[in-house]
């Protein structure tokens, strides 16, 4: 009876993962065949081909915009850890003056959504000549009040002996923070990180908004419009998904473990 | 800088520490001023105005834009649309990752490995990966006709019917956001404490009783985390939307639009910039209305 029902729950589960895994399988096996094969419905590819993948790469602008995503998510990514952490210290363990009502305004920004910011940021743009700029792109992400928060979190927990420590040894302000409580919230660092970085690699809105030409799209934006073009290449359609899915599903695969536990640390702390 | 420095200069320490913390807090209040608190009354200030590129152009039309909601019968049907994602969705992915979340909580072996595949279209593009669903749900060609014929059934249009396309959308944002709910549920059930359930037992409680009366309250936080999450994503819905269905975005027939696409439409390809920033302060206000509202009803805190 126990043996039956555990059966029943591996077999559930086999059979849910399949329904989870299963498009990327097939978006892989159709970015394999000619154009001539797709509509046949076979499940492999009976004359596997990489021209799809030649033409996406070779025919588009695909490698910049493989570019232009990292650039975007890298810096976006370094800023908000460095300032989130700097912000989330101060107001965890520095004592000044209207501390409550700073972080209440910080934490105030989390109820608009970016809908309503995005009309008055591409007024902006367009005013100091940012549309079609790499700032364009990054500057509405810099600082995550949700990342301030959360951080506050983590240094909250922090001894403050240990800071005391650092400044009896002579290191300044900026110092305890940066040598001492920023190394000791790691976990904390890593979670936010990771999410910053494919937050902005896989974000759509803004820069489908702010970029005009083909050589500054990002990769979702670029695959996006390609696929519009292509009519019903579909084979050049998943060999350009493909390319903008696999390297994403790969870095997971390798920190499967340290993504999913950020998830959780995010999730439980926020 | 030496710690008897302060003293020297006639500073105090309480001073010292405020002015690091101005030192800190300049560039990131800076930022939060210019590029999150000031864009938002600017948002609320423009959708007074008809729109044009010159800004003494402008013309002052006071709350017209409002008005012009009242009898906007494509708002109306965004709205309807958006409500109708969110009650479908949210609830389904809910349900669906606690179960999931359940029976990995039942199994010992490979626990980790179903995890990570449940997870993994949580971490991959939106965008991109709307186009493999617009192909597998392709009327003629796709796998997935192909798939329910071999059960008999017959083909579905699924994206192409004004009556099946915003369920499908639906699925396949459910999809993507469930193994999210997963892992949050998963933790949750693993932060539960294993002698609750031992002192149950020992009192003669069944599995119903143990899952309705330990399980489930102790869940609620998480219930609320996810459900407030899922509600914001929802109601915010758009790349799904728009790449499922490139050429005719929101369509058949507007089945599909949702708030955020029809705000898209008006300000970038009407370039009615005055009156989609109307809708944008509707849809602040639906969102924190709601958001008040599910904190209120859901997080009653239960302790043991």
């Amino acid at each position: 009876m126990k043996r039956l029902s555990t059966l029943l729950i591996y077999l559930l589960l086999i059979l849910g993962s399949l329904v989870m895994f299963f498009p990327f399988v097939w978006m892989f096996l159709t970015s394999l065949k000619p154009f001539a094969e797709i509509f046949e419905l076979r499940v492999l590819p009976q004359a596997p081909t990489l021209d799809n993948y030649r033409e996406v790469l070779f025919k588009t602008q695909f490698p910049r915009w493989f570019l232009n995503s990292l650039i975007v998510a890298l810096i976006t990514t370094a800023s908000v850890l460095f300032f989130d952490a700097l912000v989330g210290y101060t107001l965890a363990k520095l004592r000044f003056p209207g501390k409550g009502f700073i972080f209440v305004l910080i934490l105030s920004t989390l109820m608009v959504p970016t809908e309503m910011l995005i009309i008055p940021w591409y007024v902006m743009s367009t005013e100091y000549g940012w549309s079609n700029t790499y700032w364009g792109l990054l500057f509405p992400g810099l600082i995550s009040a949700f990342g301030v928060f959360l951080m506050r979190q983590f240094f909250q927990t922090l001894p403050t002996d240990l800071l005391d420590a650092g400044r009896i040894d002579g290191l300044s302000e900026f110092g305890v923070f940066w040598r001492i409580a920023f190394p000791l919230v790691r976990p904390a660092l890593a979670a936010l990180g990771i999410f910053t970085f494919l937050g902005n690699w896989n974000a759509f809105l803004w820069p489908l908004i702010v970029v005009q030409t083909a050589d500054m799209r990002t990769v979702p934006v670029g695959v996006a419009l390609f696929s519009s073009e292509a009519g019903t290449a579909w084979n050049l359609i998943m060999a350009a998904s493909s390319l903008a899915v696999l390297p994403v599903l790969l870095v997971f695969l390798f920190f499967q473990r340290q993504i999913i536990e950020g998830v959780v640390l995010t999730g439980v702390k926020g | 800088m030496r710690p008897s420095e302060p003293a020297r200069r006639g500073v105090s320490l309480a001073h010292r520490e405020a002015l690091w913390a101005l030192a800190f807090l300049i560039v990131p209040l800076a930022f939060f001023l210019f590029i999150r608190i000031w864009p938002a009354f600017q948002a609320l200030w423009l959708s007074l105005f008809d729109w044009h590129a010159d800004p003494s152009q402008r013309p002052f039309v006071g709350l017209e834009h409002y008005q012009q909601m009242l009898g906007d019968r494509l708002l109306l049907k965004a709205l309807q649309n958006t409500l109708a994602y969110t009650l479908l969705g949210v609830p389904l992915q809910l349900l669906l990752g606690l179960c999931i979340a359940l029976l990995l909580n039942a199994v010992t072996r490979f626990r980790e490995v179903f995890r990570a595949i449940y997870f993994a279209p949580y971490v991959t593009p939106a965008a991109a990966v709307a186009w493999v669903f617009s192909w597998m749900l392709s009327p003629n060609f796709g796998i997935v006709n192909e798939i329910l014929g071999v059960f008999g059934i017959p083909p579905q249009p699924f994206l192409t019917s004004p009556s099946q396309a915003l369920v499908t959308v639906t699925m396949v944002v459910v999809w993507q956001n469930l193994g999210f709910q997963v892992v949050l549920f998963l933790a949750g059930l693993q932060n539960i404490p294993r002698d609750y359930y031992e002192a149950a037992r020992i009192d003669g409680a069944s599995n119903w009783q143990l899952f309705r009366h330990i399980t489930l309250p102790l869940l609620n936080p998480v219930m609320v985390f996810s459900a407030v999450i899922g509600t914001i994503g929802f109601l915010q819905l758009f790349t799904q939307v728009v790449n499922l269905n490139f050429t005719d975005q929101g369509g058949p027939l507007g089945s599909t639009l949702t708030l955020a696409l029809y705000i898209y439409q008006q300000a970038f390809a009407r370039f009615d910039l005055g009156y989609a920033a109307a809708i944008t302060v509707l849809l602040f206000v639906i969102i924190l209305a709601i958001t008040l509202v599910q904190l209120r009803l859901l997080s009653r805190r239960v302790e043991y």
